[in-house]
């Protein structure tokens, strides 16, 4: 399918968006034409749901990654769009060490990525502490995957938990190059950027390019500490990053990250968690600057929120904030709480810390307020259903 | 023996006591396992260690180890520590 076909056949599909919180799921489900919701939820009311992902290979199987304060980290998935979810025999877990030598132990599965088209089965996911697993099954048994979870240099770069995000180090951003099942990306906060050509029997790092907070060697992954990386559909040969020190492009085939934020407002900064790219145009793409200024709060710079949108690919950014609050507002987004549909024009959504769901459906220039009151929100997503 | 189970793995037993058998610790935990499946790992992880928050008593006292022999008359309690906001 072109990319101008994809954009007119997909206002006649049926959107949900997927929207996992600290405390549960829920889904909305959209109309034809964007404007009205129906709440489907809470699922899992109480579990840290981290993310929630609809498999585009078939448009109905739901994958939940999942735990509570108490127990332990699970998977499960539905076929029937959460009226009934099967947990996963065989969650993500490292191999258990020797005897007498320290192993580690998934605290959470905090990213699934389906795997390539041709591939029908087959998941991927990220934990913290970082680890990368596959699921050759829909979801049901999972199984380390590529050597570099017990790698003594990937060890190395990952750190320890006290080196990670404030609950806990995260391997996240899994990318599958849509034109090869072998071509294979992920992030690690920390541990910077890695790549596979060989379907993930080796991985190499790919930070050329990256900043590190002053009087740090970059040199070193372990001090690289990438947000979120997205892979543009409509160029695979095109990356964008939002980085823990500025926003950042990459066209393959360089190696080379270019920091694009530097064009960002002075007093904005470019430093953030999301970072959404267009369906159909690689030169487009929206960030959600977040003040990391003196102490880090993390909150929206001044108490204003925008997004911040490219349309020349970084060359230049327009702020788009109408119809947010103009001050006062001190949330901010996550890394997995940002993203878009594929209607022409795209919308745009995402979940807050404060427990709102916002959408743009006209590309960031109007916003507007969907849902309030839920809990602190993690992750969204928007998935067309068969 | 009996083991009482915390209001977070009801969705596995769907009853707050069952039965399960086993000479230690680890084999109660893996009997109760293949009685209800996944529920082990959701208090013991990967490197067999009890997960921070589960905390098992047996005749009043806490339990760590899992090769800590259990008498076959006791009941094996399961909690979840309080934890979280």
């Amino acid at each position: 399918m072109t990319a101008d076909s994809d954009a007119s056949a997909c206002n006649t599909r049926r959107l949900v968006l997927l929207v996992a919180t600290r405390k549960g799921a829920w889904l909305f489900h959209g109309d034809a034409r964007r404007g009205a919701w129906r709440v489907d939820g809470p699922h899992f009311l109480g579990h840290i749901i981290s993310h929630l992902v609809l498999d585009p290979r078939d448009g109905k199987t739901l994958l939940a990654a999942a735990k509570t304060g108490h127990l332990g980290p699970t998977i499960f998935r539905s076929t029937d769009l959460g009226a009934s979810w099967r947990e996963a025999a065989r969650p993500p877990a490292f191999r258990q060490a020797a005897a007498g030598t320290a192993g580690r132990a998934v605290d959470h599965s905090f990213w699934l990525t389906p795997a390539h088209a041709d591939e029908p089965e087959t998941w991927y996911a990220g934990t913290s502490p970082q680890g990368l697993f596959r699921s050759e099954d829909g979801g049901l048994t999972w199984a380390p995957f590529s050597p570099i979870n017990e790698d003594p240099q990937y060890r190395k770069w990952m750190g320890t938990e006290q080196d990670g995000t404030p609950d806990g180090p995260k391997l996240h951003s899994i990318i599958v190059d849509p034109r090869d099942r072998r071509h294979l990306y992920f992030a690690m906060s920390g541990g910077g950027v890695h790549e596979s050509r060989d379907g993930g029997e080796t991985f190499a790092p790919l930070v050329d390019g990256m900043e590190t907070v002053e009087g740090f060697d970059a040199s070193d992954l372990a001090f690289h500490d990438p947000h979120c990386v997205r892979l543009c559909p409509s160029d695979p040969d095109r990356l964008y990053q939002q980085n823990h020190c500025g926003i950042y492009r990459l066209d393959r085939p360089s190696t080379r990250w270019v920091r694009i934020g530097r064009t960002m407002p002075q007093e904005i900064g470019d430093i953030g968690f999301p970072l959404v790219v267009h369906p159909r145009d690689a030169n487009t793409a929206w960030v959600f600057p977040m003040d990391a200024t003196t102490v880090w709060p993390r909150t929206s710079p001044g108490g204003r929120p925008a997004a911040y949108a490219t349309r020349d690919a970084g060359a230049t950014w327009q702020r788009q904030d109408v119809g947010m609050p103009a001050g006062q507002a001190w949330w901010t987004i996550k890394r997995q709480a940002m993203t878009a549909d594929r209607f022409d024009p795209v919308g745009i959504y995402f979940g807050t810390t404060s427990g709102e769901l916002w959408m743009s459906a006209d590309e960031g220039r109007r916003w507007e307020c969907i849902a309030r009151h839920l809990p602190e929100i993690y992750a969204v997503e928007a998935a067309d259903l068969a | 023996m009996k083991v009482l189970i915390p209001g977070g793995l009801h969705s596995y037993t769907g009853a707050a006591r069952v039965e399960a058998s086993g000479a230690t610790l680890r084999e109660v935990l893996g009997d109760l396992d293949r009685r209800y499946p996944g529920i082990r790992f959701r208090m013991v992880d990967e490197q067999q260690r009890l997960r921070p928050h589960v905390r098992l008593f047996f005749a009043g006292e806490p339990l760590r180890d899992l090769d800590r022999p259990l008498r076959p008359d006791g009941e094996l309690i399961i909690l979840q520590a309080l934890s979280g906001g």
